[in-house]
């Protein structure tokens, strides 16, 4: 078997673990690897091809391959080591990796420090447990995008669309230009999931958008035939008599991603059941000792510019620790997310360094007032789940921070 | 086209029969509607249990069948290389009332001749099952019951009868059966005319209507839906054993069990149907499974994120509520094997056995074949059953195994060939070959690769590939071949 020593080892070659990657290069990293189990470097980039990636990081308008290969062309500048189509079995709590590719066989790989950076996968049919047939024609709104962006293939040619999440408002655009025939894209909650300037989508192909609807039931034995939509009542229950049915021969499911822990869990890395990643210091540390977590491993970004910033922060924070630069947090303090705030990252603090808070709330609100322990309130005029809220810790703020091992952040009424 | 013995059903059932008669020299063939093995009915979509046998009343057929197919499975298995796991079952009393009928179920099992039943409670009980509902009172333990993928076993033992020269006809159907002179003589299909002289119906939930083909309308299949959930592995560990509730004058109850691959499955709901094609699952549906499973592990109702998938299966309920595996004076030749109902699986060893045993007694000489084949080499998963120095030497002379196409069991694309190379022409004929597609993301990710692998292999195009055979393409628009027109591919 294979066996090697590396400094700096990154888990997934998408946008998180490529700046993470960089990052470790450009603070004086020599030895480092990205794993990646795609045939590609860019995650899930090279199959966004609609525009609006890049304009906080750039400041420009790019497309996500534009976007991605920047970074992909400055990891071959680097000349930073990756292997492709590669996949880690195991990781140890003492950063032993175990992985397998063709034609290398396995490798056992011991790492100083590990960046976590799988990102997420799509919640699937059955995750979503909607009743009905089992035909052909479901896909998720991800792997319908590379089929029809990356690969040339039509999923099919009338599409319903299920959650007005960014990447379902996206698909249903390139969908209609694509000549499929989009019925309409559903939401279960009362509001769009995706940020406004996507609903710009629906408008520009005069899509129906129905809101506080679910799918009740798939027709069709082979193929997709129909699929039946239901009006919820306020509690959330679908309303007796108030469902269409709408012909399609294909059904597009948008419904929420999910980070892929599965190999942090492998490592005993503790989990946040609220973001579904790993409980983060504001080093990006995990709750294991040097290994590292970014992007959506950690909780599901809005946007690819913080995901890159995100992996610049853990890519050089792992540089740091083992240049013996980065002693780990002493001072610890858990937040916790209550009542409209869903989750904090990161969840841990020393509340010694000034640092920005990313929040995620349940329901839209006006005139939010964000409190953090009892001393700390921080406005905002209009927080939605669809925006991440940051919340920036500034030094005069850190000052009246309670001096307690746990704080909850709140909006308070 | 020719044959001594006509297989009708490529199910669990008829596969064992086929592959119990390819121990002998004698002609057989097996044919089944469904592009693949394991594809039409309660193959694909049970419980997948290996009952221990102390349901069903003595004196039927399943009281009989069922214990002594629960011995066979172990050769069986071992041979064809099929996973089981002989885990044990637990029926659970949730009330004092309640311990009576497991007494009673005690006792028909000692009847049945099932080994080792006892009667146990308190801590012993809570040792062997943490998660169970606090409330338990007391259980009834099999240890022979175990669990094993019904698919998996019904193409192992349609490979292993290949291997000894059974024929095999997919996407045949049924139309007619001739008899002259009192005797079946030969068996119109969809493709051709096949004469045989004996003639097994093995046609699951259509075994009321095969039947009826030879003259015989003595019983209907009534299709019982049951519908299922199933979780992630990542609960692997909240339940060791098969759980029942006390069982129902209809059914055994909402089960919750480790399936042999480590997720956990719960279900099914009973609930008689009228169309034999209704697969479709249901809100009420869902609800029935999910109370169900939360009264014997009440922390799956905090689980429901861990959810993966649900489906539903028809078992074919006879209108006699037993098994039906006879001959008849007219027409002879013909073998009834229908109303396979639970513990169809399970019995499926011992039927076969039966089957053969008719065949003798009906005329047909059978002769034990001298070489035949008793094992046969299973697709290796290097990965999802990985060790460490075994692995290593399988991959050194397999290099396509060290890539992982299916993420989330670890599928490589040496076992997709594999799975393509044995007889795989559809995605779901790979999953259930490999298991690709079967996972948390559901094929999200495989999808796709799987999809050119097949087109590559067989030489089709991408856009005829498809789900399970007939109208169900997955890509059935290049959206080159539209812009360019097909003849510029």
């Amino acid at each position: 078997m294979i066996t090697r020593r590396i400094d700096v080892a990154v888990i997934g070659g998408g946008s998180a673990g490529l700046a993470a990657a960089i990052a470790a290069r450009e603070s004086g990293i020599d030895s480092i690897l990205i794993l990646e189990r795609n045939e590609e470097l860019g995650g899930i980039l090279p199959q966004c091809i609609h525009t609006g990636f890049g304009l906080h990081y750039f400041k420009e308008n790019l497309t996500g391959p534009e976007y991605i290969n920047r970074f992909v062309r400055k990891a071959h500048d680097l000349q930073i080591d990756y292997k492709l189509e590669t996949m880690v079995l195991d990781l140890t709590c003492t950063r032993k990796i175990l992985a397998v590719n063709q034609p290398e066989g396995l490798m056992e790989l011991q790492a100083n420090a590990v960046v976590l950076a799988m990102g997420c996968r799509e919640r699937s049919r059955g995750a979503l447990c909607i009743p009905g047939t089992r035909p052909a024609g479901i896909f998720t709104a991800g792997t319908a995008q590379r089929l029809m962006d990356i690969e040339g293939y039509l999923p099919g040619k009338q599409a319903l669309i299920l959650g007005s999440g960014d990447v379902g408002l996206i698909m249903a655009r390139r969908f209609a230009m694509e000549g499929v025939e989009v019925k309409g894209v559903v939401e279960m909650m009362p509001y769009p999931g995706g940020l406004d300037r996507n609903l710009q989508c629906l408008r520009d192909f005069g899509i129906p958008l129905y809101l506080r609807h679910v799918a009740t039931f798939v027709h069709g034995s082979d193929r997709v035939e129909a699929v039946t939509i239901s009006r919820l009542d306020d509690k959330g229950q679908p309303i007796a008599g108030e469902d269409r049915k709408i012909e399609c021969d294909t059904l597009v499911l948008s419904a929420g991603l999910i980070p892929e822990n599965e190999i942090s869990r492998k490592a005993g890395v503790r989990l946040d059941p609220k973001t579904g990643g790993p409980i983060v210091d504001e080093n990006m540390e995990t709750s294991v000792e040097s290994i590292f977590a970014c992007g959506n491993v950690v909780y599901v970004h809005d946007l690819v510019d913080h995901v890159t910033q995100e992996g610049e922060m853990a890519g050089t924070n792992a540089s740091k620790r083992v240049r013996g630069m980065l002693p780990q947090l002493q001072r610890r303090i858990l937040l916790k997310a209550e009542g409209n705030v869903r989750y904090v990252v990161p969840q841990m603090i020393s509340g010694r360094n000034p640092l920005t808070l990313w929040a995620r709330v349940r329901s839209p609100a006006f005139d939010a007032d964000i409190r953090i322990g009892k001393n700390i309130i921080v406005h905002k005029r209009v927080v939605k789940p669809a925006e991440l809220l940051t919340i920036e810790l500034t030094a005069k703020r850190l000052k009246d921070l309670d001096k307690v091992e746990e704080l909850t952040v709140s909006i308070g009424d | 086209m020719e044959t001594c013995v006509l297989i009708i059903g490529g199910g669990i059932t008829g596969t064992a029969i086929a592959r119990e008669l390819s121990k002998c020299d004698v002609d057989t063939l097996l044919i089944e509607k469904e592009v693949d093995i394991a594809f039409g009915g309660a193959t694909k979509a049970n419980t997948a249990i290996v009952h221990a046998g102390y349901d069903d009343e003595p004196g039927t057929l399943a009281a009989k069948l069922c214990p002594r197919g629960n011995l066979l499975w172990s050769e069986l298995a071992s041979d064809l290389h099929i996973p089981l796991k002989r885990i044990g079952s637990l029926v659970v009393a949730l009330e004092e009332n309640e311990v009576r009928v497991l007494e009673d179920l005690l006792e028909r099992g000692k009847r049945n001749g099932v080994p080792d039943l006892r009667i146990i409670e308190g801590q012993e009980l809570f040792e062997m099952e943490p998660n169970l509902n606090s409330e338990a009172v007391a259980a009834l333990y099999a240890p022979s019951a175990g669990v094993l993928s019904p698919y998996e076993a019904s193409i192992a033992l349609a490979e292993n009868a290949k291997q000894n020269d059974v024929s095999i006809l997919l996407g045949t159907k049924v139309t007619d059966i001739i008899a002259e002179e009192g005797k079946v003589k030969t068996v119109q299909t969809s493709r051709e005319r096949i004469c045989s002289r004996y003639v097994v119906n093995a046609a699951g939930l259509f075994s009321d209507e095969v039947s009826s083909m030879a003259g015989i309308e003595e019983f209907k299949i009534v299709p019982r839906k049951g519908e299922y959930i199933i979780y992630d592995r990542d609960l692997n560990g909240l339940v060791n054993h098969v759980l029942f509730p006390v069982p129902s004058q209809i059914s055994k109850g909402i089960t919750v069990t480790p399936t042999v691959d480590g997720n956990i499955i719960a279900g099914p709901t009973a609930h008689d149907k009228k169309d034999k094609n209704d697969l479709t699952t249901t809100r009420e549906g869902f609800e029935e499974v999910l109370n169900g499973a939360c009264k014997l592990i009440p922390e799956l109702s905090d689980r429901l994120t861990s959810i993966i998938s649900g489906f539903a299966g028809l078992r074919p309920q006879p209108s006699t509520d037993d098994f039906i595996i006879k001959s008849y004076r007219e027409p002879s030749g013909f073998i009834n094997v229908a109303g396979i109902k639970s513990p169809g699986l399970t019995s499926a060893p011992a039927i076969a056995e039966m089957v053969v045993e008719i065949l003798r007694e009906e005329g047909l000489a059978l002769k034990d074949k001298k070489n035949f084949i008793s094992s046969r080499n299973p697709i290796v998963h290097p990965i999802r059953d990985f060790h460490p120095a075994k692995t290593e030497e399988f991959l050194r002379q397999n290099p396509r195994d060290g890539r992982v196409v299916c993420r989330c069991e670890y599928v490589t694309e040496g076992e997709i060939l594999d799975a393509i190379s044995r007889g795989a022409t559809t995605l779901d004929g790979v999953k259930y070959r490999t298991r690709s597609g079967m996972g948390r993301c559901q094929g999200g990710f495989c999808t796709p690769h799987v999809i050119r692998m097949i087109a590559r292999e067989l030489g089709l195009a991408v856009e005829e590939v498809t789900k399970r055979g007939g109208n169900s393409k997955v890509l059935p628009y290049s959206a080159k071949r539209l812009l360019l027109g097909d003849e510029k591919r």
